[in-house]
This record gives structure tokens, sequence and C-alpha cells, in this order.
């Protein structure tokens, strides 16, 4: 569904991305692990065009998107939980949700979001709350919601545990399930390796900007060199 | 602690003795072909002694002094308001009763009453327009007066090159501000912040010397006399019609001439044109798009994941705004019969977004507050003539320092909790 080949991406002379090649087909959980600096968030914008790719190519259902605009890609199917949630602080969660729906009938938006109030129902009893006056977990909920509204059939989540308690760490990862088992598509990036592994069907290791490993979520887990690096083994 | 203290009321001390010596303590007056320093009485001294020491004692005793304004009971101005529901009901009926009112009150009171009115209205305008752009999507201008000025030159130029009517030029003037709004926006509006704000500055400046430079087009500094005031469907409010076979307002209904109508009728038209700028902003603020300049004044990066066009957004705030100051400036051409550059200095900007500032950015009704003061205070205050701006000053301290969020904070729903 998501094919990136040979993809390099550079801010100004310094290249952040080398040659990096990465799949999603479609209905899998992909994730992304890597250390600080190492280039995830830097791939996650290159595929949302902001930079674009130097050279190589990403392909989402088969169309060339990488020398498209941002809005223009994120119109495609495609959507994103950006890094630190970034909910309008300012705005209720109603008014976050609709948009997130900006680009569909008010109908359809209507619909979508009784659908992610099912999903989310924290969301509906903090219905008319300011989103920035919730608590870190809810907000991620919220921005998980917000992506959902224009009904993609792939998200981006970058980071969605950042700075998350362990039990709400857990409530995400079972809703990023409950996304897959409805059909949609997810690429995942997380520093928190274990449990987002735990999760995957199949995951890439970035370092320094390359892909060092990949392979089935299993065998990332107990593969040695992840788990000195990442899982603290 | 108590040191600092000290040491810092010293110090206002002897600021305002510094400034009171200045502005209070030394004049100048022509003596003959000379200037002669002449020093205050001793009855003024007296004052500025007094005004040193209460800043000198506010300052030392500032704790105390707050805490005893913290412990006087403050109004509960809440509990004086209906109930939601019943304010809900009365709400039509309330603003109705208002544009009844805004429509009857010319004929009561005196022509100079109304003439202010009529200036409100358009700092009103002006104020609604900057909104879009400060308050709502969040982009500092501080140019905004150039399109105040695209809108009153396009009126004059166009009614004195070829004779076309006020109500004509009045949507070409909003079209031809939008349009320079366009211009300036698609090049500048990548930037953010401060630097938007400086880029803004030098278009006011730019459009202001443009006028009176280009002496051929705009008569430069003399400026455009003589332009047309509005008609009535074609009946003019002078007291003989100006062209051969042309009717006045006062012939027509068969009353007596009296200069009075005119002003009036030209504050009547500010009413409408204020009323449909309002509901056309109220409409748009509703609409997906008014959210949307809220949100990206509120996290760009966010908006622009959820596939929104930052620039389209961006630039149909900027445009919108400039062409309500078109709207505002061809207006204010036609009451005020005549322009010229000097009407749109950048203090003019500054006022607005004072305007805008104080009202509470973002809030509607705030600004409409905030333009009836800002107009009308310095027409209350005429009498301390050069204090003038001196009391401007005091107020936005004062402001500043106990709403800093302006006079009508914008309303954000919030959920109660009900125990």
């Amino acid at each position: 569904m998501l094919r990136i080949e040979n993809v390099n991406t550079h801010y100004g002379p310094i290249q952040a991305l080398h040659d990096v090649s990465i799949e999603v087909k479609q209905g899998e959980i992909v994730t992304l692990i890597g250390a600080n600096g190492a280039g995830k968030t830097t791939l996650m914008m290159t595929i949302c065009g902001d930079p674009q790719a130097t050279t190589g190519s990403v392909q989402f259902d088969g169309e060339e998107i990488s020398n498209l605009q941002t809005a223009s890609i994120m119109q495609k199917g495609l959507a994103i939980v950006p890094e630190g949630r970034r909910v309008f602080s300012g705005m209720t969660v109603e008014e976050n949700l609709a948009m997130g729906g900006y680009f569909r009938t008010k109908a359809e938006a209507a619909e979508t979001m009784e659908h992610v109030l099912e999903l989310f129902p924290r969301l509906r009893e903090r219905f008319s709350q300011r989103a920035g006056t919730m608590s870190g977990g809810e907000q991620q909920m919220l921005a998980i919601g917000r992506a959902m509204m224009s009904r993609p059939r792939m998200i981006l989540l970058d980071e969605p545990s950042l700075g998350l308690a362990p039990i709400i760490i857990q409530q995400i990862f079972e809703i990023i399930q409950k996304l897959r088992d409805e059909g949609v598509t997810i690429f995942l990036v997380e520093q928190n390796a274990n449990q987002a592994l735990r999760i995957a069907d199949r995951g890439y290791v970035l370092e320094h900007g390359h892909v060092v490993l990949e392979g089935s979520g299993q065998d990332l887990l107990t593969n040695e060199d992840v788990q000195k690096a990442y899982l603290g083994g | 602690m108590q040191n600092s203290k000290f040491l810092s009321a010293l110090f206002a001390a002897g600021i305002t003795f510094v400034l009171a010596c200045l502005m209070i303590g030394v004049k100048l007056d022509t003596e003959g072909t000379e200037l002669a320093v002449t020093g205050a009485t001793a009855e003024q001294w007296t004052w500025i002694g007094l005004g040193i020491g209460l800043v000198f004692l506010s300052q030392l005793f500032s704790n105390q002094i707050d805490a005893f304004f913290g412990k006087l009971p403050k109004p509960k101005l809440g509990g004086l308001l209906p109930e939601e529901k019943k304010r809900a009901a009365l709400k039509p009926w309330l603003l109705a009763a208002l544009i009844v009112g805004m429509l009857v009150w010319p004929f009561m009171v005196s022509r100079g009453a109304v003439d202010l009115a009529t200036l409100t209205l358009i700092y009103i305008m002006l104020g609604l327009g900057l909104n879009i752009v400060v308050g709502l999507a969040g982009l500092l201008d501080l140019g905004f007066v150039a399109f105040y000025a695209v809108g009153a030159y396009t009126y004059a130029l166009l009614s004195m090159y070829f004779g076309l009517s006020f109500w004509m030029c009045l949507p070409i003037s909003a079209g031809l501000a939008a349009l320079f709004g366009f211009l300036l926006g698609f090049p500048v509006l990548r930037l953010r912040g401060d630097y938007l704000a400086i880029v803004t500055l030098g278009f006011g400046e730019i459009i202001r010397i443009l006028l009176n430079n280009w002496t051929e087009l705009t008569n430069g500094p003399s400026g455009i006399s003589g332009i047309p005031k509005p008609t009535l469907f074609g009946l003019e409010f002078t007291r003989r019609a100006k062209e051969e076979g042309a009717q006045t307002f006062h012939d027509f209904m068969g009353i007596s001439y009296s200069s009075s109508y005119k002003v009036i009728f030209l504050y009547l038209i500010a009413v409408l044109l204020v009323i449909f700028v309002i509901y056309l902003i109220n409409r748009l603020m509703r609409m997906p798009i008014g959210r949307a300049w809220e949100a990206l004044r509120e996290d760009e990066i966010a908006c622009r994941s959820l596939g929104l066009n930052r620039t389209t957004i961006k630039l149909s705030a900027f445009t919108l705004g400039a062409s309500t100051a078109g709207f505002a400036g061809s207006f204010f051409a036609a009451r005020q019969g005549f322009i010229s550059p000097e009407s749109f200095i950048f203090i003019e900007s500054a006022i607005i977004l004072a305007i805008v500032v104080l009202g509470g950015m973002g809030s509607q009704i705030g600004v409409i507050l905030a333009a009836i003061v800002m107009t009308i205070l310095p027409e209350l205050a005429r009498e301390f003539a050069e204090y003038r701006m001196l009391l401007f000053g005091l107020l936005m301290v004062v402001m500043m320092r106990w709403r800093p969020e302006g006079l009508v904070p914008m309303k954000r729903p919030h959920l109660e909790l009900k125990s």
C-alpha cells in the first residue's frame, strides 16, 4: 500500500535519510524503531512531503506522491497523527474532530464523528471541553480520532506513547490494534520498541538514516542486537 | 525584599519626576521672535510634588494595596444576567431593539453627535476587518491602513475621472482592496510573526508614499477634494441639484432643506454597512473556513497534517480583512468629501490594531466596544488638549495591567461542572 524506495532526504547540506526502502502492505501494522536522531520523524515527514525526498520514490496505492504538496498528499486517504499530539488546545473536542473532517460533507463527517466517539467513549464525555484542558492520554486519543475523521485507509502514527503513563500507553496500543481490525493500515514510529514490536506484523530498525534491520515483529523482538540496543536486554 | 521594594519605588518616583519636569514643569513660549523657557508656577510644582509622592508611596506599598483591592468583594455580574435559555430567547428581540434604536437615535440628537457616531462606525468596520486577520488568523498586520487607503482612493479617483457613483464604487473598492491584499499576501504569507509585521508595515508606508508622490494621478499631498456624497436612488442631499434633471431629496419629499439630512443619511448608510459586515463575518466564522483560521493560529503543523493548505487559508483571511477595509475606505472618502495621504498614516494602523487588542482578539463585541471607546474618548477628552495622548497611553497601560485579554475576551464554549 505504501512503498518507499531508495529515498534520500536532505536538510540543506545534511543528509538525514540514506537509501531507505520500506514497504507497508494493506491491513498490516508496520513499526519503525530507532534511537533519537535516527531519522524516524524525518521519514514520516518525507512521506508527507515536507521536506520532499531528494531522490527515490514514495508510492501510495501505486501512485507516486513524493513530488506532491503536503496538502494534497494528506487528502489522498493518508492521515498522520503528528508527534506530540498537536491538538488545537483552545478548541473543543467537537471542533477538533470537525477540523479532521474538513474536506468531507457535513453528513459524512457527522457519521464518522459518531464512529470515533464510539471508539473513544472518553471523548464523548469531554465533547464540549477544551482540548488543552484534557490529560495527555485523552489528547492522544483526540489526535488519533481527529486523524480518523478523514476516513483514511492508512494512518501514520508518530510516537503515540510519548510522555504517557504506562497504563495509558497500553490503552493506546489496544486502540491501534482495534483500528487495524477495522481495516486501517498502520505505520507506527516508536521509541517504545518493546510494545510496538509486540503488536507489529513487521518492523524496521533505523540507525543514522539507514535501515539496518527488518523482519517480523517477533523476529525483531528476539533479535540479539535489537534487544541490546532498544530493549535493554 | 523590603529594600528592593524601596529601591524600585525610588526609581519610579525618579522617572515620574523627570517626566513631569519635562512635560509640565518647563514650557516654551514665543516672546516676539524668540523662544523663552518659563518654569511652572508654584501651584503646579505642588501638584507635581504630590504626584511624585503618590507614585512613590503606591510603589512602596503595592503589595498592601493589591491585597486591599483583592479583599474588596467583586460585584457578581453573572448573577445579573438572565439564565442561559432566557438569554437565547431574548437575543433576537434585543438585537432588533438595538437596530431600531440605532436607526431612530440620530433624529433626536445633534448633528455633531451623529457625525461622531458615523466616524465610530467606520472604525468599527476597520476593527472588524483587522480582527479577522489578527484576532482570528493570528497574522500581525501593521499596515492595515494601506487597504483603507486603497478603498478610499478607488472611490475618489473613479468618481473624479469616470464619474462613477458611490454605490457602484463600493463593491469595486472592496474588490480592489481585496486584490491588493491578495497580491501582498501571496509572497509574504510564508513569513511569520515579527517578519510579517515588518513587511506589512513597509507595505502601508509604500502605499502612502506612492499616493503622495504620484502627483499626476492622485494630486499628491494636496489630496482629492469634492468627492460626491452618496445619493439615495439618485436623490441628492444638496441644496440644489448639481446636474440638470437630477432631483434633490428635500424637493422629492416636499420638505424644506436641512443640512442634517445629509449627516443622518450618511450615518444610516454606515449602520447598514456595519450590519452587513457583521453578518458576513459571523456567517464566515461559523463556516469551516472560520474554524480553519482559528486552527491555523493555534497549530500550523497540525493543520497541515489534516491536509489543509495554509496559504489558501491565510490568503482568504488576509483578502477578506482587506476588502472590509476597502469598504470602510470608500465610505470614508464619501463622508469626508476630501482625502489626502495624510489620512492614512501609520498611527491609523496603530489605532485600529489597538482597537482589536483592546477589545479582545477575535471577539466581535469586544472590537465594537473598543472602537466606540477609542473614538469617543478622544472627543470627550478634548479639553485636555495636549494631554490627550497621555490619557490614551494611560488607558492602554491600565488595560494591559488589569484586562490583558481585552474588554470582552473571545468566548470559547466551555463545560461547566455541575455538582
